[in-house]
This record gives C-alpha cells, sequence and structure tokens, in this order.
C-alpha cells in the first residue's frame, strides 16, 4: 500500500515526513475533522502493515509519536464526550457486564445499512459500501489480536478461541480477511490491503481509528473488548440480509460467502465474546466493567454515524 | 496445584440462545443427517428457528421471549 492522498495540512505534513522523517520538524494542526481522521488513520498503519513509500522507523520515530499521541487524545476525549452524551446523568458501572452489553445492543436504533442492501440499494451503493468495508475488512481482527498478552488467563484463553477462528482455524483459505479479499476480487473491485483509503468517510477512518486506539493501548483493553462484543453482537443477522441482498443483485459467489460464513461464525462468537472474553474480564478487573460499555457504545455509535452518512448520500435516510 | 482451576465446560447453554459444543467433529441434526465440524466451538439452534438448521443464525434475537 502506497501512502494516502493528503485531505489537509497535517495529513500533507505527514505524508512528506513518513516517506523521510526530519527529526526536530513539527507538525502543523489538523485543518479539519477529516484531516484529522486521515492522519491518525497513516500513523496506525504504520504499526499494520505500513507504506511502501514509508519509511519503517516512523512507526517510532519521536516527531511522528507526539502527533500520534495529540490525535489519539482528541480523539478519546470526542469519543468519551459522545458515551457520556448518551448516558445522562451518568453511565452505570455494570456488575453483569454480559446482560448489560445485551441490553446496550438491543438498544441500538442506528440506521442499519443490511435492511437497505436487502431490500432496495443498488448495485454501484452496494460497491460503495464494500470499498468502505474493505477498509476494516482487509483486516478483520487485527485490532483485537494486539490485546492478547494484555488480558488475564480467562478473558485471553476466550479470546484466542474466537480469534482461532476469525484467523481460518488454521487453515489460510479460510482467514476472514482474506475471504473477503477474495469477495472483492469476484465482484470487480481490488482486494488489495487499504486499496480504496483515498475514497474512505471519515467516518469510515474514525470507527477504523477508534478500534486502533482500543487495540493499541493497554490502558483501553476494556473498550477493546466491549467493541469487539458489541461488533460480534451485531453481525450475525445482518450478515444474513447482506447474502439476501448481494443474491438479489446478482451478486452470489465468494462476497456472498464471506458474509455468510459470518451468519454462523458469529452466532458462536457473539457469546464468546460477551461472557467468556469480557464478563470474565469485568469479574477479574472489576476497574475495566465501564470501558467495557464505553468500547461497545463506540462500536454501536460508529456503525450508526457511518451509515447515517452513506444512507443521506444516497438519498436513501430510513 | 490443582488439575483444573477453571471452569471450561464442552457444552454451554446460552440463556436465551444456542448451545455452545465445544470439540464436536460431527453432528446429527433432526432429520438425521450428519454434519461435519470444522470449527473448535459451533453454536446449534435451541429455538428450532433457524434458517440453517442445525446451527443458530441468530433468529432467535427476534422471537418474543415468552
Amino acid at each position: 500500500m502506497r501512502l494516502p492522498k493528503p485531505r489537509g495540512g497535517l495529513s500533507e505534513w505527514l505524508v512528506a515526513h513518513l516517506a523521510a522523517p526530519v527529526a526536530g520538524e513539527v507538525a502543523p494542526q489538523a485543518d479539519c475533522w477529516e484531516d484529522a481522521c486521515l492522519s491518525l488513520w497513516t500513523l496506525h498503519e504504520l504499526s499494520y502493515r505500513g507504506f511502501e513509500d514509508a519509511d519503517d522507523r516512523a512507526e517510532w520515530a519521536p516527531s511522528v509519536l507526539t502527533v500520534r499521541h495529540d490525535l489519539e487524545t482528541a480523539l478519546e476525549e470526542r469519543l468519551r464526550s459522545r458515551w457520556l452524551a448518551s448516558t445522562q446523568p451518568a453511565p452505570d458501572v455494570p456488575t453483569d457486564v454480559p446482560g448489560a452489553l445485551e441490553a446496550l445492543v438491543a438498544a441500538d436504533d442506528g440506521p442499519s445499512l443490511a435492511d437497505h442492501v436487502r431490500r432496495r440499494a443498488d448495485g454501484e451503493q452496494v460497491l460503495e459500501l464494500l470499498r468502505q468495508r474493505s477498509i476494516y475488512h482487509l483486516k478483520e481482527s487485527d485490532p483485537s489480536a494486539w490485546v492478547v498478552p494484555r488480558l488475564p488467563v480467562r478473558a485471553k484463553a476466550a479470546l484466542m478461541e474466537l480469534q482461532y477462528d476469525e484467523y481460518g482455524d488454521g487453515d489460510p483459505n479460510r482467514l476472514h480477511s482474506h475471504l473477503f479479499a477474495r469477495g472483492m476480487e469476484a465482484v470487480g473491485l481490488r482486494p488489495e490491503y487499504g486499496a480504496y483509503v483515498d475514497d474512505a468517510l471519515p467516518e469510515t477512518l474514525e470507527m477504523n481509528n477508534a478500534g486502533s486506539l482500543f487495540g493499541l493501548h493497554r490502558r483501553l483493553r476494556g473498550a477493546a473488548m466491549g467493541h469487539l462484543a458489541a461488533f460480534e453482537m451485531t453481525s450475525s443477522l445482518p450478515s444474513r440480509k447482506m447474502v439476501q441482498g448481494l443474491d438479489r443483485l446478482g451478486l452470489a459467489g465468494p462476497m456472498a460467502a464471506y458474509y455468510d460464513e459470518h451468519v454462523e461464525a458469529d452466532a458462536i462468537h457473539e457469546h464468546l465474546a460477551a461472557r467468556d472474553i469480557c464478563g470474565t474480564l469485568a469479574e477479574d478487573e472489576p476497574d475495566q466493567a465501564a470501558d467495557i460499555l464505553f468500547g461497545a457504545f463506540t462500536c454501536l455509535d460508529g456503525e450508526s454515524r457511518f451509515a447515517s452518512a452513506l444512507l443521506a448520500a444516497w438519498g436513501a435516510e430510513s | 496445584m490443582r488439575e483444573r482451576d477453571f471452569d471450561h465446560p464442552e457444552v454451554v447453554l446460552c440463556p436465551h440462545g444456542p448451545l455452545l459444543l465445544r470439540n464436536a467433529t460431527t453432528i446429527q441434526d433432526a432429520d438425521g443427517v450428519v454434519h461435519d465440524v470444522h470449527r473448535p466451538v459451533v453454536a446449534i439452534c435451541r429455538c428450532e428457528k433457524s434458517s440453517r438448521l442445525p446451527w443458530c443464525d441468530g433468529t432467535h434475537k427476534v422471537i418474543p421471549r415468552s
């Protein structure tokens, strides 16, 4: 993957700086939210697969880490203020974490892209959705993998049980991100990692940045696992609708097979994530309980913002 | 050290949800058809409304609880 096209002063500075970091250079402020989203996404990618045209040492260069720190601080403040605004007067610290996750997911009334795909979307809209989804699905489960060494015994074993399935149960052909790449190819889209980042909406980038932020910081391990749980708990039924929509549009084949796999897999994973990962983590480390819910909220809220943005762009608000 | 410090049952009944089954290799469904298992854990439908029996597909979540 090559460095993305800049969307403002900070991302422009970063693209030049990452190609050839110069010690002591000071970054400008982000021009706007979109510039900040793309800049943080770019910095996080240094810790995933990197860029052909960036210096690999930039991942840990102090001049770059300072920028990442400031962008992550602003993102976390933004996410926490959304969480607090949704839980006035103050969020409860749940004692029954799996039950609280279930209640949070059940109360989620965000718009559903899967419903739109199932019933009404045209082929162009589905391809646009897949280009946006590719930013995450081509690195599916990778942010959660960073959390493994930071968990107590029971949650660690449970996360590995889930991740083993995400990563194909030892078979590279069944690795979920690989299944998605095969699907992209089959519907005529580019399957390479990060191919569509220049098309990514700021909402898409921010959703990805939240997952990376939670995965990269040990302090935020509870939020990372809550985020994972909410993702898994809202995947099975929508994946089935995606299969129905893809079939309706004559796009059956590897992309439908990717979603089909998630109907079954995530019906399992949601229980592992809510009970065996988040439930035991909260029992062993009670101070993580509140952040588990914060992470779950962030997942649902990010998807809702992304869905609203896409549906509005299509003139298809529900 | 004790032999087992933690519960790790092979069969788990999820409240209002499926039956989780660990380490199975084959499952016979209600029609007598035997299905191979390719995962370390599978979720078996208990509401009988799944579109892909014997596996859970999450349909139980849209069925009102009695």
